[in-house]
């Protein structure tokens, strides 16, 4: 074998140095580009649902000088369609307008208008005419929602090229709609009903909102808070600190693992199985029915017990045994140890888990579909009870339905719906942040 | 060679705070202490001494049943604190550790401040009834802790914020803030410099007039300086005891002498 090993020189790099060296900088190298291509993906991600969703915030308005004839309103009230009538007050309404200011228009009558006319404002010109008397017989300023076509035209998603084979909308309407545009008729105005409103039949788009489905995942976000975290804590308290080790602590251990591993669609056909037709049908339980949030959020609490128990077990764990044996050295109870000491410690860890676990169920979508919470829902809720029992859908699901729905105008509202989810989701994990510090700065 | 200087305190015939007789310890199939029988006096401090693994830590927590907390020891044979048995099934931990309280190896403060880490004890045994009471105890405590004059002006600031020295002489005054009858310490000064092992030590002495000290220490030089009685223990077994003096200058098992002049351990 070898004798006395040489003596080498510091300043020189030996062969088996530099190859070291060259695999460090390889792995490091490796790591840039991980993260390099994970921050790609995200920029190409955000910057696709700005550019998508952004328009579902702006909605064009059309605002003519409008009387409403007290005459022409009894006779709309009369017929059938109510709303028909109405119709044709804003199709004279603008028709006027555009007379008025000398545009010139290849349209002829103001019937040909109608497609330029969001098909939800004659509803909202009635709810005007018979919310006050006065508002009948003066001239006003009245703003009403453009078609999805018209909004399109405006917001680059509907153009003259791909509208070649389209029935309703021509030409003609394009030329009134840019001359329009150009005396400030019609005019791209912030959509405060997206963000407040409920859904929309299929050919009212304008009139859609997510207003409705926010306050579905409000209540279950409530719900899946108010059921997980005490049971969560609970049982991870027990098992962590009191359970003795044995056979049935194990097999309780290994559930809780393979329950957070279940796909959601399971829990979701659970609580079809437990809540609605065992609770509701069976117990004849009222509150318990298909489409309320208090079941959405008590499916998405199955889902997410396992994820909390798992994170405040590792929160518990990481608080070290010197400060338990620091209780019970003055003579703490175990129960006092924990209370006092341990899971004040947790506790950022256990909020934590919670905010992951709350996350995972906001963007749930599986489980909803089997609870019916994803319908056609335009409910008003009026009380409490309602807000937790009146038939809605979470967020997640209103996107799913508007992401199937036909006219390029719900594409839009469905990527911008997804904008508002994440607003959500950033907004809950602000609060778990603050709450954190806020324990944090305790100790 | 061993040099340190003995405590030339004289061990004066006190009464036997605890006594141990024929005590088992078990870890699962371990015997970690074998046959232990050993009376432990008031108002003394007696050092266990002995290599790494020889139990002495194992005997120590078996005295406030802060071994009930692994599941897998167990503990045979009796141990009596004032004549009552410990381990009798209605004897409730957490009085028995209000009055043998324990100092850790490593400080170990609450993350709370240095008030509450000292309050805490206190409060949970109800032993203030009124806020001035409580600061009364915390003042008293601190002061027995060596540690007042250091931090009378800073209560409120967080116990973790102190020097490793500083953090252990406040773990000492929450273990005397209970008012306990018998001090266990588990290598107190493990982790401490020389200087603030010096002043623990100075401090022991003191504690010495009220309570029974039971010290677990790996440096021979702080048994013979603190204790007035010691005890080897080896591979689980109590080997000798007696008073520190005799043990240091004529030990009778020859397995004490190698140990304490170097040859084993």
């Amino acid at each position: 074998m070898s004798g006395v090993p040489q003596k080498r020189s510091l300043l020189v790099a030996d062969s088996q140095l530099t190859k070291r060296n060259a695999a460090e900088s390889r792995f490091k190298i490796y790591g840039l580009a991980a993260i390099g291509a994970g921050l790609f993906f995200l920029v190409v991600l955000l910057s696709q649902i700005v550019m998508n969703g952004a328009p579902a915030f702006f909605q064009t308005q059309i605002t003519v000088p409008l009387t409403l004839d007290p005459a022409a309103v009894a006779k709309a009230e009369k017929s059938m369609m109510k709303t028909a009538g109405y119709r044709g007050m804003l199709e004279e309404a603008l028709w006027n307008e555009v007379e008025r200011g000398g545009i010139e228009t290849q349209l002829k009558s103001p019937k040909e208008l109608r497609e330029m006319i969001s098909a939800g404002a004659p509803g909202n010109l009635r709810e005007f005419a018979l919310a006050d008397e006065g508002n009948q017989g003066t001239e006003v300023r009245y703003t009403f929602a453009a078609s999805s076509r018209v909004d399109g035209y405006l917001k680059g998603r509907v153009t003259r090229e791909g509208s070649k084979d389209d029935k309703g909308i021509r030409p003609e309407h394009f030329d009134l709609i840019d001359a329009l545009v150009a005396v400030g008729v019609v005019e791209t105005r912030f959509n405060l009903t997206f963000i407040t409103g409920s859904d929309a039949s299929d050919v009212r788009p304008e009139q859609s909102g997510m207003g409705q489905s926010m306050l579905g995942s409000l209540a279950m976000m409530f719900v899946v808070l108010g059921v997980c975290l005490p049971i969560s804590v609970a049982a991870a308290i027990y098992l962590e600190e009191f359970a003795p080790k044995n056979r049935f602590t194990d097999f309780i251990e290994i559930n809780i693992s393979n329950l957070a591993a279940v796909p959601s669609i399971v829990f979701g056909i659970l609580a079809l199985a437990a809540f609605i037709q065992f609770g509701g049908g069976k117990l004849e339980i009222e509150a318990l029915r298909a489409s309320a949030p208090l079941v959405g959020g008590l499916a998405l609490s199955l889902m997410t017990l396992p994820t909390i128990i798992i994170a405040t077990r590792a929160a518990l764990k990481a608080v070290p045994l010197s400060i338990r044996e620091a209780a019970l050295g003055v003579g703490a109870s175990r129960m006092q140890s924990v209370l006092h000491h341990v899971l004040p410690l947790a506790m950022p860890g256990i909020l934590t888990g919670t905010i992951i676990g709350l996350a995972a169920a906001l963007g749930e979508t599986a489980p909803l579909l089997l609870i019916g919470m994803v319908a056609f829902v335009q409910t008003d809720i009026a009380s409490i009870g309602d807000f937790f029992t009146a038939p809605n859908v979470g967020m997640p699901a209103q996107i799913y339905i508007w992401a199937q729905r036909a006219d390029g105008a719900w594409y839009e509202r469905a990527w911008g719906g997804i904008i508002l989810l994440l607003v959500f989701l950033v907004a809950m994990n602000a609060i778990a942040i603050f709450l954190r510090r806020r324990f944090e700065r305790r100790w | 060679m061993f040099d340190a200087k003995i405590s030339e305190t004289t061990v004066t015939q006190n009464d036997i705070k605890i006594a141990a007789r024929k005590v088992q310890v078990y870890y699962g199939e371990a015997h970690a202490i074998k046959d232990v029988s050993v009376d432990i006096l008031d108002k003394t401090v007696t050092a266990f001494i002995g290599p790494s693994g020889c139990g002495k830590s194992t005997f120590l927590r078996c005295i406030n049943r802060m071994n009930d907390t692994i599941p897998i020891c167990r503990v045979e044979g009796d141990i009596l604190l004032d004549g009552e048995d410990i381990y009798d099934k209605r004897v409730d931990p957490v009085n028995l550790r209000a009055r043998v309280g324990m100092v850790f190896q490593k400080p170990n403060p609450f993350p709370k401040s240095i008030y509450d880490n000292v309050a805490y004890g206190p409060r949970i045994h109800g032993l203030a009834r009124t806020k001035a009471d409580l600061d009364e105890i915390v003042e008293r405590a601190l002061r027995r802790g060596a540690i007042w004059e250091e931090v009378k002006d800073r209560l409120h600031q967080p116990g973790t914020g102190l020097s490793g020295g500083q953090q252990q002489r406040l773990c000492i005054a929450r273990a005397v803030a209970t008012e306990p009858e018998v001090l266990l310490m588990d290598e107190p000064c493990s982790a401490l410099d020389p200087i603030a092992t010096a002043q623990v030590e100075e401090l022991i002495d003191e504690l010495r007039q009220s309570y029974s000290v039971v010290i677990v220490t790996h440096s021979m030089q702080q048994a013979a300086r603190v204790s007035q009685k010691t005890a080897f223990f080896h591979l689980g077994n109590l080997v000798e005891y007696g008073d520190t003096e005799q043990i240091f200058t004529n030990p009778v098992d020859p397995r004490t002498e190698s140990y304490i002049t170097g040859r084993i351990g």
